[in-house]
């Protein structure tokens, strides 16, 4: 019963691999922005009278983590093959599969971001390891906090990748996907704590990220891998993650089944 | 130039024939900029200041790099997209007009949606200049514009740059993002708060530094940069162009059509 969905899932992952040169450059440029990003949040933590909430070094982390797994936690990693089909209506033939809509695409979106950040992350977390004092990585205090990294930033790509699939059903109804999803990432990267780490936010604002869903996909596996949260903590998180996971995924699939029953092909 | 603004009206009128999409891209482009500023905004409810600068000091620094890269985007958009242009072969077909290319690339798009990049650029300009503590002379007030002016002339050049590399490698490079929305996003701050060698290359290679950091320094009357000639260093700036369109000449004239 699985095996369509594993099959799809290896063609994606071994048609992203082939695209070395253009992760290479990639990795130039997020190198870069990771460079320069540090530079600024130094800039700001020289002269600081009282003490922050997250330290100069859990901050370095927690950019470079962002650099490395760009493509796990950005939103608007997209791909327009599945608008196009929405779009031109050759839905029809994804229609006539036998196997379930949602769980095609869902394996689709996740391959691509495994497959990119496969070639990303790797070179770019090696490599800051490595680089001097202040830039560098720091590694968790012990394994169980890389383990507990390793499993909330894994619900956390499923987080995404069910959170994504509510834009490709956006579509549905839009028809036109810059709108939506233009809307959607600008805001969803701002509360996942892209621009700025959760913890500097202002207290107010922090109440309304906490609310929402999109914080458990990036900010919360960064802190858990600098030591910011504790482990209790980072349990706890996981079984929220876990929560909204399902949730999400529900959501997702009845509002694609709506949206199925409601579609029209107009031939051509 | 009229050929210019012929191109423009057309694309314009075409852009508007979808008028929803329209808007709706330009809400999205006024709030892409709006969660960096936010972001800056925070930083400083959290920090108090940075290095010495104050908020409204940065503000001024980000609203002026954020209104000449949104024009810039707007009227040089050809360039950016330029690789495509390669790839599919249609350059042949600008190359056969008795016009000069560097006019047909950039009348062959427009972005008007950045102008709600524009919008929220100018309202944080308007905000800083009025909060910021500076008391405003004509020569500050044409060191303001000259900033802006010679920013748009910078990026310019940079967009020409990495088209003209496409004559070369075909495919766009994404490295050369670096350049576009590396160079925004760095200049957005101070240049003094980088390490040495960043501040260096972006002054003295690409010159964003005479653009943006010595002219705000002599619009806020710092020790050192008081003498009315630091109001005309974005006129240096401007210098960068030639090379940049000695690049262009040289590739057009190694280019090769793909075919098809």
């Amino acid at each position: 019963m699985m095996k369509p969905y594993i099959s799809v899932f290896k063609l994606r992952i071994s048609n992203g691999l082939q695209y070395r040169a253009a992760a290479l450059a990639g990795i130039g440029t997020q190198f870069f922005f990771g460079f320069m990003f540090i530079m600024i949040f130094e800039a700001f933590y020289a002269h600081t009278s009282g003490t922050p909430p997250m330290t100069l070094a859990e901050v370095i982390t927690y950019t470079w983590l962002k650099q490395a797994f760009l493509a796990f936690i950005v939103l608007w990693f997209r791909d327009d093959e599945l608008f196009q089909l929405i779009t031109s209506g050759n839905i029809a033939y994804e229609l006539c599969r036998p196997s379930g809509i949602y769980g095609l695409w869902y394996v689709k979106l996740l391959a691509q971001r495994l497959a990119s950040a496969m070639l990303r992350c790797f070179p770019i977390l090696i490599l800051v390891i490595f680089l001097p004092e202040p830039y560098g990585l720091q590694l968790p205090t012990d394994f169980t906090s890389f383990l507990l990294f390793l499993a909330t930033l894994f619900v956390g790509l499923l987080m995404i990748v069910s959170l994504s699939m509510l834009i490709y059903i956006s579509v549905f109804i839009t028809m036109s996907p810059a709108g939506s999803l233009l809307l959607f990432s600008v805001f969803g990267d701002f509360f996942a704590g892209l621009v700025i780490p959760v913890p500097l936010m202002p207290n107010w604002m922090q109440q309304i990220v906490y609310v929402l869903p999109f914080h458990w996909t990036a900010d919360f596996p960064f802190r858990v891998f600098t030591g910011n949260l504790s482990k209790t903590e980072a349990l706890t998180g996981l079984c929220i993650q876990s929560i909204w996971l399902v949730g999400l995924i529900a959501v997702g699939k009845f509002a694609m089944d709506r949206a199925l029953r409601r579609i029209v092909v107009q031939g051509g | 130039m009229t050929l210019y603004f012929k191109y423009m009206m057309l694309l314009f009128k075409s852009q508007m024939q979808y008028r929803a999409s329209f808007l709706l891209l330009t809400l999205g482009q006024c709030l892409t900029p709006f969660t960096v500023f936010a972001g800056l905004y925070f930083m400083f409810d959290r920090f108090g200041q940075l290095q010495g600068w104050d908020f409204y000091e940065v503000a001024l620094c980000f609203a002026v790099t954020q209104m000449a890269f949104s024009i810039t985007e707007c009227f040089a958009r050809g360039f950016d997209t330029f690789s495509s242009l390669i790839v599919s072969g249609n350059f042949d077909r600008l190359l056969v007009r008795p016009r000069s290319t560097v006019v047909q690339v950039f009348g062959s798009r427009f972005e008007f949606t950045r102008i709600g990049r524009l919008f929220l650029s100018a309202v944080v300009l308007i905000w800083a200049v009025t909060n910021i503590n500076v008391d405003w002379t004509f020569l500050k007030i044409v060191a303001l514009f000259f900033m802006v002016a010679s920013g748009i002339v910078i990026f310019t050049s940079i967009f020409i740059l990495t088209a003209s590399i496409s004559f070369w490698t075909v495919q766009g490079l994404e490295i050369a993002n670096i350049f576009t929305d590396g160079g925004r996003e760095m200049t957005q701050y101070p240049l003094n708060i980088y390490q040495k060698w960043v501040r260096r290359f972006f002054t003295f290679v690409i010159p964003f530094g005479c653009v943006n950091y010595v002219p705000l320094l002599f619009i806020l009357n710092r020790d050192g940069y008081q003498h009315p000639v630091y109001a005309l260093t974005p006129l240096a700036g401007v210098l960068f162009l030639i090379p940049c369109l000695i690049v262009w000449r040289i590739g057009v004239r190694h280019y090769r059509s793909t075919g098809s």
